[in-house]
């Protein structure tokens, strides 16, 4: 087994155990390398099915790529895509210019929220990585939420040998961190690999990339002639700029991921 | 082209303040591995808590471990050197998140134990000492930081490397290399302390390029705790992780407890049919009659199987195990409420003295020889053989409290 094998079947093990537990799960699909990633481990782990719903958090601020994308891979692997939005407050108005920590509060964890509650599962599969932030390098495998989302990272549950957290009452819903342990490079070399699909962004257009998407609003590319997998993953074995450099949220407090994060965000 | 780069995750532990996050950030800034917006990103936050920029809060990201000036959770950085990739798991040095340290050592293939020069062991040198013992660690490096602090002294060094090496020798442990560094100044980190001539052994880079991933246990007798079953598409799919051995269709395997036979059908995969699946990968195999989630495949000589189970526990819960308490214990994917029988040779995992030889409770981060007596056999080898299937937790509420290994069975 190599590297990739590994991640893959520690990947695997997790998304087994998630199923094996609850049954009633669902995945966050955020249209991304990551979550994508995810979803194909998902059907890897079940012989190519998808055995529950892939949810899209939909702030409707995403770029028209990633919703051609969204439609055309759900077709085609079958999906039973859930959109959710958060439309109470995009009618009132909610949006980037009413301030960055309000807006995606609103617009994905209130969504998300929303829809837990109304749909019930029990366990939340997310394409999370530790490498990706600071506040996500503490992150377990299998994180339990209250009613509330809040996250007590100063108290988790130890998580060892592949034994986890199973408390989940009525109140609590488990997130679930399959790929916790890839990095931004494993994820390109796995894509590599399989022959994953990725939204056209990530690919270099006159001398501009998006290495991390989200928002269009709140997310800026970087500088780049990557135009293929083979060339991102040079790029990435010897960049030393973060890879969210050009996600508005993470930098415009100093605290503003561990604050979003606390409140439920992903 | 770089998918069979090497890769290796090493835990930093020791005590709180003999400088874990300072080295971190050493390791990282040396090897060229610090984002550019990550300094930016603890520049301006030291610059709002009124603080010099210091390495060791690169790693502390989180609001209150900086306020409080420690680690809390266990946290990775990643880093690249030497053509290999690494994790650096970073685990707290304070008592009070044993949990978190068990947490981030029970992933690490290899560990560092951290020394402060001017402080010697404390104890949560010793007790970190004990878990990377108990979690199959032996073979960790020690740095002796801060070297600084008393003058460079190789006097020193030896003394306190004479009282690690002793100390390390009662829990088996024997390490490879204890080497002088100021993670500050960066002395025989990365790079050669001139300060310290008389240390001609290696520096911590050349230590952890030398650091192995934890052994294979491919040429193990094959075992297969099933994890679930599928009924997609019609067919019947028992699959689970290989935890040892190879498993391969055709064969003939037992099935423990419950003390059945199996032939194994063909292997599932997602757009391939493998021929077989080797330790560390997740097999899918058809014809599962009757398996279910719990259920022991092997071959070669067959685990042992019996409603007692006794080990040495580390206790990390909030309240303590009590004799008598019924717990849930797991191994690989079994899952049965046993009693706790007995609790012997309850002991101080810092000291390692024994605080009482019949005990009625373990406390938290204490450890004892743990008689339990299940409601249904379970599965297990001994931790010595295949050491998957050799260990189990102790879970009360749905949380893990506890974790065993399995030196000897019970008859």
């Amino acid at each position: 087994m190599d590297r990739l094998d590994e991640l893959e079947a520690r990947s695997v093990y997790v998304i087994r155990e998630a199923y094996a537990k609850y049954r009633n799960v669902a995945m966050l699909w955020s249209v991304g390398k990551d979550s994508t990633t995810l979803l194909w481990l998902v059907r890897k782990a079940f012989f190519g099915e998808v055995p529950f719903p892939v949810v899209h958090l939909d702030t409707s601020y995403k770029f028209a790529e990633m919703y051609e994308f969204r439609d055309r891979i759900a077709k085609e692997w079958g999906l039973d895509l859930i959109v959710v939005r958060n439309e109470e407050a995009l009618k009132s108005g909610a949006g980037p210019g009413k301030g960055k920590l309000d807006c995606c509060t609103k617009l994905k964890t209130d969504a998300l929220k929303q829809g837990i509650d109304r749909l019930g599962f029990k366990a939340v599969l997310l394409g999370i990585r530790r490498d990706e932030h600071g506040i996500r390098a503490k992150e377990r495998y299998f994180s339990p939420r209250d009613k509330d989302f809040s996250w007590n990272y100063k108290d988790q549950p130890p998580e060892i040998w592949g034994q986890f957290t199973v408390k989940a009452d009525d109140e609590t819903h488990i997130r679930v961190h399959p790929i916790l342990h890839w990095t931004e490079l494993d994820v390109w070399r796995y894509v590599r690999r399989e022959g994953l699909p990725v939204v056209k962004l990530y690919f270099a257009r006159g001398g501009k990339r998006y290495r991390s998407i989200g928002c269009q609003p709140c997310t800026s590319p970087i500088d780049s002639d990557a135009s293929t997998v083979d060339e991102i993953i040079s790029e990435l074995e010897t960049t030393r700029v973060g890879e969210r450099s050009g996600r508005a949220q993470d930098k415009e407090q100093a605290y503003m991921m561990q604050k979003l994060r606390l409140l439920g965000y992903m | 082209m770089g998918n069979d780069r090497e890769f290796l995750g090493f835990v930093i532990t020791g005590h709180m303040d003999h400088g874990k996050s300072t080295l971190i950030g050493r390791l990282l800034f040396d090897t060229g591995s610090l984002p550019e917006g990550k300094i930016e990103e603890v520049r301006k936050t030291c610059e709002l808590l009124g603080r010099k920029l210091e390495f060791a809060y690169v790693v502390d990201h989180l609001r209150e471990e900086r306020e409080g000036g420690m680690t809390i959770d266990t946290a990775q950085t990643f880093f690249r050197h030497g053509g290999r990739d690494y994790a650096i798991i970073d685990a707290p040095g304070h008592k009070e998140f044993m949990k978190n340290m068990v947490t981030g050592a029970s992933q690490a293939d290899a560990a560092v134990l951290i020394i402060d020069a001017s402080e010697g062991l404390k104890e949560q040198t010793r007790r970190h000492a004990y878990v990377l013992a108990m979690l199959g660690l032996r073979d960790a490096v020690v740095v002796i930081n801060k070297m600084d602090l008393v003058g460079y002294s190789e006097g020193a060094f030896e003394k306190l490397k004479g009282e690690a090496v002793a100390f390390l020798s009662r829990l088996g442990m024997a390490p490879p290399h204890v080497i002088p560094i100021s993670a500050m100044s960066g002395e025989n980190v990365v790079k050669r302390a001139e300060s310290m001539p008389w240390h001609r052994g290696l520096t911590l880079i050349e230590s952890l390029a030398g650091m192995k991933p934890r052994e294979s246990l491919k040429a193990k007798a094959l075992r297969l705790p099933v994890q679930d079953v599928y009924g997609f598409g019609g067919k019947r799919v028992a699959v689970g992780r290989v935890e040892s051995g190879t498993l391969a269709p055709g064969m003939e395997a037992g099935v423990l407890p419950w003390g059945g036979k199996v032939r194994v059908g063909a292997l599932e995969g997602f757009g391939s049919r493998p021929e077989r699946a080797e330790c560390g990968m997740n097999a899918g195999f058809a014809d599962a009659a009757g398996l279910k989630r719990g259920d022991v495949v092997f071959a070669g000589s067959p685990p042992f199987s019996g409603r007692t189970i006794r080990g040495s526990v580390f206790w990390l819960g909030a309240k303590p195990l009590a004799k008598g308490e019924l717990v849930v214990c797991r191994i690989a994917t079994q899952e049965v409420v046993a009693k706790v029988e007995a609790i012997r040779n309850r002991m101080d995992s810092s000291t390692l003295e024994v605080i009482e030889e019949d005990a009625e409770r373990l406390e938290g981060t204490e450890a004892a020889e743990v008689t339990l007596s299940a409601s249904a056999p379970l599965a297990y080898d001994l931790f010595s053989g295949i050491p998957t299937m050799g260990r189990f937790v102790l879970v009360r509420d749905g949380l893990v409290e506890g974790g065993g290994i399995i030196a000897r069975a019970v008859k």
